[in-house]
């Protein structure tokens, strides 16, 4: 327990203090978007990850991620929201309407499940596209960036467009959200109704018949699942200051299941690390230029044959568990 | 109302030759195969290349894209999917492999063909037209036929021979297909590369009429995938059923619901929810297969 603690309070170190001192040093402040994306991403996996947990492959997160966005983005500039008040509305928007969807599609196991959700983020993107409130392919642009949020008279966080260096402050807001949601995921998987998820992941008929309530389970995993989606969805439309109905499509939505894969599904900290090694190692490899996705694929395909069971498989055997 | 029913025809014969390739590797392996669609836009370029730009035959196009992409599906099986579905904790594993793969083929689609919409002459001139109540150019009519003859091929394959009986073996149940004494690696191959095949010959016979470009696939994935969901995942009539579905909602949608701009595949979709509610196995499936 010790030693996971020293390790938080390493990974928290280097996330908030050595990181932005890393790059002023170096002056790479390019790196910020990257890392940014990589946070953001990852509360994005996180979600992923959660319905993994429970037996279901979901990739459909693409599409709430665009929802949220949407939401933040068209309470902004129509409703004239605050970016702080859309926060937490895009997350429960999105929570709401995937109990609408998850009520019959959680029935699904499988690839079934995975299929559904797949089609759920192609028609999420048509849907903005149809709809007259999401202004169609124009998409909706020039959304002011976050103001002030204040606490009864305190400045907690000041006004993004008058800060300095607007960079560094989205990635401190991404990366807290990040800890944030990982804490959370670490919270509920430690907890009984975390306890009981894995039973269904393990057999749901099984875990029903010994009086769990598997029905209101799922939904509920899925909710928070999407929360953390549409979370991630409202951030990027805050930074990048404009949302299209091409911002998150399938791609996305195979991406973020490709990130826990790559992490490790049975780590709590796996999507976090497989959104940091994909997101990261294709930027990287921006130097291969039109080779870039032939060695991203290959190397991709030649983990699977080595690690089929993600990266932080690695500690297992070190461990000696098995 | 003739015009809506026959262009549902011809788009489902051609998605439910999609939706068979996809099936058949799934009730096999139980591998989703997200390289289904890239399997078909290479399909598609390989009998561009032998036909528009090597001159030859269109039959021998066709033909080539079929052995191509069956050597590439039994490759893709033999190395990659064998290996990984031995290691690996849960089956799931195997769909990063196969998001890997389709990554890999449109990296390589990329490299070898380019990004340009490409297409072959029309192989047939002339258009059949009935009171002007029915109009259809002969091309699509030759290839609708040419995919329903497939199908019908196919069926037959499963029907009557040793190794179609072997695979039927195998979708039922792995184990006692083992004990039975069939060879289960080599027909998991021979089905692998048979799906492939299917993409490919579709890819072929598609790219006489709407061309093809490398951003194809990933939709075609995508449409394959809710074919095998109304029909039913593994079932090869259910993939039949499910690729004449989807080809008539969507020629009936497009016409209905022009009106209301592009809204069919949110019909489609939300019809699909409703229908997955009562009945989630699609309409032939087997429960949980």
């Amino acid at each position: 327990m010790n030693k996971n603690l020293v390790g938080i309070a390493a990974f928290l170190l280097a996330v908030f203090v050595l990181v932005p001192v890393a790059i002023a040093a170096t002056g790479r402040w390019d790196l910020y978007y990257t890392l940014t994306s990589v946070a953001l991403l990852a509360i994005g996996s996180a979600g992923v990850w959660l319905t993994f947990y429970i037996g279901r492959i979901n990739i459909g997160q693409g599409a709430y991620a665009l929802m949220g966005g949407y939401v933040s983005a068209v309470l902004m500039t129509k409703a004239g929201f605050s970016f702080w008040a859309t926060l937490p509305l895009a997350g429960l928007f999105c929570a709401g309407i995937s109990v609408l969807i998850g009520l019959p599609i959680l029935r699904l196991r499988g690839v079934y499940f995975a299929m559904i959700t797949l089609v759920l983020t192609e028609v999420t993107r048509l849907a903005a596209l149809a709809l007259p409130v999401t202004n169609g392919a124009k998409g909706i642009t020039s959304i002011p960036l976050p103001g002030s949020l204040s606490v009864f008279g305190i400045t907690l966080i000041p006004d993004f467009a008058t800060m300095a260096n607007p960079k560094l402050g989205f990635y401190l807001l991404a990366a807290a959200l990040m800890v944030l949601s990982y804490v959370v995921l670490w919270r509920i998987v430690n907890s009984r109704p975390g306890h009981l998820c894995r039973s269904l992941q393990q057999n749901e008929e099984l875990a029903a018949s010994i009086g769990v309530n598997t029905a209101y389970l799922r939904v509920l995993t899925y909710a928070i699942s999407s929360f953390f989606g549409g979370l991630a969805g409202a951030v990027f439309v805050a930074i990048s200051q404009s949302i299209y109905p091409s911002s998150f499509a399938v791609a996305d939505s195979v991406n973020f299941m490709l990130y826990c894969f790559v992490g490790g599904l049975g780590y709590v900290t796996g999507p976090m690390l497989g959104t940091f090694v994909l997101y990261f190692g294709w930027d990287l490899l921006s130097i291969a230029k039109q080779y870039q996705l032939l060695v991203y694929s290959s190397l991709m395909i030649a983990m699977m044959l080595v690690l089929p069971n993600g990266l932080l498989s690695l500690f297992d055997r070190k461990g000696g568990k098995k | 109302m003739e015009q809506i029913l026959a262009n549902g025809l011809y788009l489902g014969a051609q998605y439910a030759l999609i939706a068979l390739g996809l099936t058949l590797i799934f009730s096999l392996m139980n591998v989703l195969n997200f390289a289904h669609g890239q399997m078909y836009v290479f399909g598609g370029f390989v009998t561009y290349t032998v036909v528009a730009q090597w001159g030859l035959p269109f039959i021998v196009g066709l033909v080539s894209s079929a052995v191509i992409l069956a050597v590439m599906g039994a490759l893709i099986e033999k190395f990659l999917f064998r290996p990984v579905i031995r290691k690996s904790k849960r089956d799931e594993s195997t769909m990063l492999l196969a998001a890997g793969i389709a990554f890999f083929l449109d990296a390589v689609i990329l490299l070898l063909f380019g990004e340009k919409q490409r297409g072959v002459p029309k192989i047939v001139d002339g258009v059949f037209n009935w009171d002007m109540r029915l109009i259809m150019p002969y091309d699509r009519i030759l290839i609708g036929v040419l995919a329903i003859a497939l199908i019908v091929g196919f069926i037959a394959l499963m029907q009557y021979t040793k190794a179609g009986r072997a695979m039927r073996a195998l979708a039922q149940d792995r184990m006692a297909a083992q004990l039975m004494g069939v060879d289960v690696d080599r027909y998991s191959m021979i089905g692998f590369a048979l799906g492939a095949l299917l993409a490919g010959l579709v890819g072929g016979l598609l790219v006489t009429i709407t061309g093809i470009n490398l951003g194809m696939g990933g939709p075609t994935s995508i449409k394959a995938f809710m074919m095998i969901m109304i029909g039913g995942a593994g079932v090869i009539s259910g993939a039949i059923a499910g690729g004449f579905i989807l080809g008539m909602m969507e020629s009936i949608g497009l016409t209905v619901l022009a009106v209301y701009g592009d809204i069919t595949y949110l019909a489609i979709f939300a019809s699909l929810m409703v229908f997955l509610a009562f009945r989630p196995q699609g309409l032939m499936g087997k429960p949980w297969g």
